[in-house]
């Protein structure tokens, strides 16, 4: 087992590395000079080759991405060259925000999506089972920033109860609680849609195994079947691959925090692309991705660990 | 290896009730239907929604067929007007017709899906096939060059293409497309790996069929069913991400209609005129939802070990 760790652990690094890699190469080959897009159009060529020579942009390829690549080590990601501010101040400031948002969503999606999955699985075939699947395939389709909208619309213009935007204080419990209901329930409820259909296929497939046939013959209640011997087994899918979509989350993530002007990762991103602040693009998009690379990790090591036949 | 297949009997019969096998699991598959109408509805509308066709041949502008009114047509004195009779979906804010610019604004949605996926799942089945063939190093390299693209979000990924490409139309197609392919290889590989230890595929190559037409002749036909259940599922992801891209600033330039950027140009007028975000976004959630309930019929007429 120890051995399967290792190997996983070791074989991610090469992965992270080429993620880390072709980042920093995209935001090189971004059109326009980052130094002008710092000073502005109207700025001094002067002043502009002044700016590259300090950026270091006028050193060659290899030697920017070793600094790069040791700046990240160091755990130095640099400084915004819109407000000047190191990078590191603003994602210790956002990230919190990010991570409350998709650790509650992941939880109202669990809470809500399992029973539905179950409760949709027993009543296979049924009008329960066929309205449950077409409102499971409806949130699928839903964009996210477009469900959000319409939380804005019922809650916050209609029923005037919760705040439209912002994030709220994080210092304030219920200020920041109060902020964070509307955008938890859009990603929430968009992942609870995921994971009933997922529970409910994994129930289908537990619920006709031979244990199950056997532990019915025994005169078992239905109930006892169902959530003792047949959920019991199904959830081992099921809590792995919440995990997975905790990445998948991410882009509809980016898309809440858009529409409710929410502080985080992804209001962070879209202001970098559409400001051409160079720098803080390239390390949200590290952030990211090192982040994906590091949760199907956690998600393969779980595997091993749930179904040991894997790890062999 | 044809000339001998030629000369084999041909299992007529049991194509034909294969064929009919499928046909009776669509035809029983009322949600599959629906799905299906659905999106012929939607093409034909968008395809539908000036004469362009006469247009052409007269060698004049397009006039508006199926759409009431040209969606550039401002009627400032009017603007944000609630739905009406002559404007069952109101106004916009520069007084333009919602409903006209819905219609429109479908043949961007659906351009931007059909060829993104067309040009994801090219390039993805043609990687998948290879590295799923080949095998060694030429796998190696490909599938752990997949997995590096997989490393980034969806999202994340289609905002790194357009911010090194740029916003438009078919920069949209491309960054979608560019962000599909990983999926599609994927896939393709792993149905790759299981087809070529076919009886079949060892007789074939036994024969000396060349790489080549292994690969089209005996592989890739074995793998398409898969790959159209995962292009219609697909193309339902590519709209939602292009109305994503479209909200965020990065779709088509104004004054040509969209549905994203409808939205986004509504979220102004939320509290006074919802209708403008609204309508708009119902049309994404049809549409999406229309591909969807299709993939999920196809999923389960041609491939029902990925039933879900």
């Amino acid at each position: 087992m120890l051995r399967h760790i290792v190997t996983r652990i070791l074989f991610s690094i090469p992965t992270l590395l080429a993620v880390l890699t072709l980042v920093f190469l995209v935001v090189r080959v971004i059109p326009g000079d980052p130094a002008v897009a710092a000073l502005g159009d109207y700025a001094s060529k002067e002043a502009v080759e002044a700016l590259r020579e300090r950026m270091g942009l006028n050193d060659p390829l290899m030697v920017q991405y070793f600094r790069f690549l040791s700046d990240l080590l160091r755990g130095d990601l640099g400084k915004s060259m819109i407000t000047g501010k190191p990078i590191n101040e603003q994602v210790a400031y956002v990230l919190p925000y990010t991570l409350e948002l998709t650790l509650v969503s992941i939880l109202i999606g669990a809470c809500l999506g399992i029973p539905l999955g179950v409760f949709t699985a027993v009543n296979r075939n049924n009008l329960i089972d066929y309205l449950g699947r077409l409102i499971s395939l409806a949130g699928l389709s839903v964009p996210a920033f477009y469900f959000g909208i319409l939380l804005i619309l019922l809650f916050a213009v209609k029923l005037d109860v919760l705040p439209a935007v912002g994030g709220g204080d994080l210092k304030k419990p219920a200020d920041n609680l109060n902020h964070l209901v509307l955008p938890a329930l859009t990603l929430g409820l968009i992942m609870t849609t995921s994971v009933t259909r997922l529970t409910r296929s994994a129930m289908l497939d537990v619920l006709s195994a031979d244990y199950v046939r056997t532990a019915r013959a025994k005169g078992l209640k239905d109930r006892v079947v169902i959530l003792k011997h047949a959920l019991r087994s199904a959830l081992v899918p099921i809590v792995s691959v919440i995990g997975l979509w905790a990445a998948s989350l991410i882009g509809d993530s980016v898309m809440t925090e858009v529409v409710f002007s929410r502080p985080g990762l992804g209001k962070m991103l879209v202001g970098a692309i559409m400001q051409r602040d160079y720098t803080a693009l390239q390390s949200v998009m590290v952030i990211y991705a090192a982040f994906v690379v590091v949760v199907n990790l956690l998600t393969d090591l779980t595997y091993g660990l749930i179904d040991p036949r894997i790890s062999h | 290896m044809d000339q001998s297949t030629k000369t084999l009997p041909q299992p007529a019969v049991q194509l034909r009730s294969q064929r009919q096998r499928l046909w009776r699991t669509f035809i029983r598959n009322r949600t599959t239907i629906v799905g299906f109408v659905l999106v012929i509805l939607i093409v034909l509308m968008s395809v539908f929604a000036d004469d362009w066709f006469i247009a052409l041949l007269q060698g004049r502008k397009a006039q508006p067929l199926l759409a009431p009114f040209d969606p550039a047509k401002q009627d400032t004195r009017n603007r944000l007007e609630t739905p009406s009779k002559g404007h069952p979906m109101g106004l916009d804010t520069y007084g333009r017709d919602i409903l006209s610019r819905i219609i429109y604004g479908g043949r961007v949605s659906l351009l931007v899906g059909i060829c993104s996926v067309l040009l994801g799942g090219t390039i993805g089945t043609f990687l998948g096939i290879v590295a799923g063939y080949s095998g060694g190093k030429i796998e190696n390299t490909i599938m752990r060059s997949v997995d590096v693209l997989m490393a980034f979000p969806s999202l994340i990924m289609g905002l790194m293409v357009l911010a090194v490409l740029g916003s438009g139309i078919s920069k949209m197609i491309i960054a979608i497309g560019i962000m599909l392919s990983p999926s599609f290889a994927r896939v393709v590989h792993s149905s790759t790996l299981a087809v070529k230890e076919n009886e079949y595929v060892e007789a074939a190559r036994s024969i000396g069929v060349g790489q080549f037409r292994m690969l089209r002749l005996h592989i890739l036909p074995n793998v398409l069913g898969e790959v159209t259940v995962l292009a219609s599922i697909w193309t339902a992801n590519a709209i939602r991400i292009e109305a994503n891209l479209s909200f965020i600033g990065l779709g088509v330039s104004p004054p040509t209609p969209a549905w994203g950027t409808m939205i986004r140009d509504g979220t102004q007028h939320l509290t006074n005129a919802p209708w403008i975000s609204v309508f708009p976004g119902l049309a994404i959630l049809i549409t999406v939802f229309a591909f969807n309930l299709m993939g999920d019929g196809l999923r389960d007429i041609l491939d029902p070990r990925l039933q879900v």
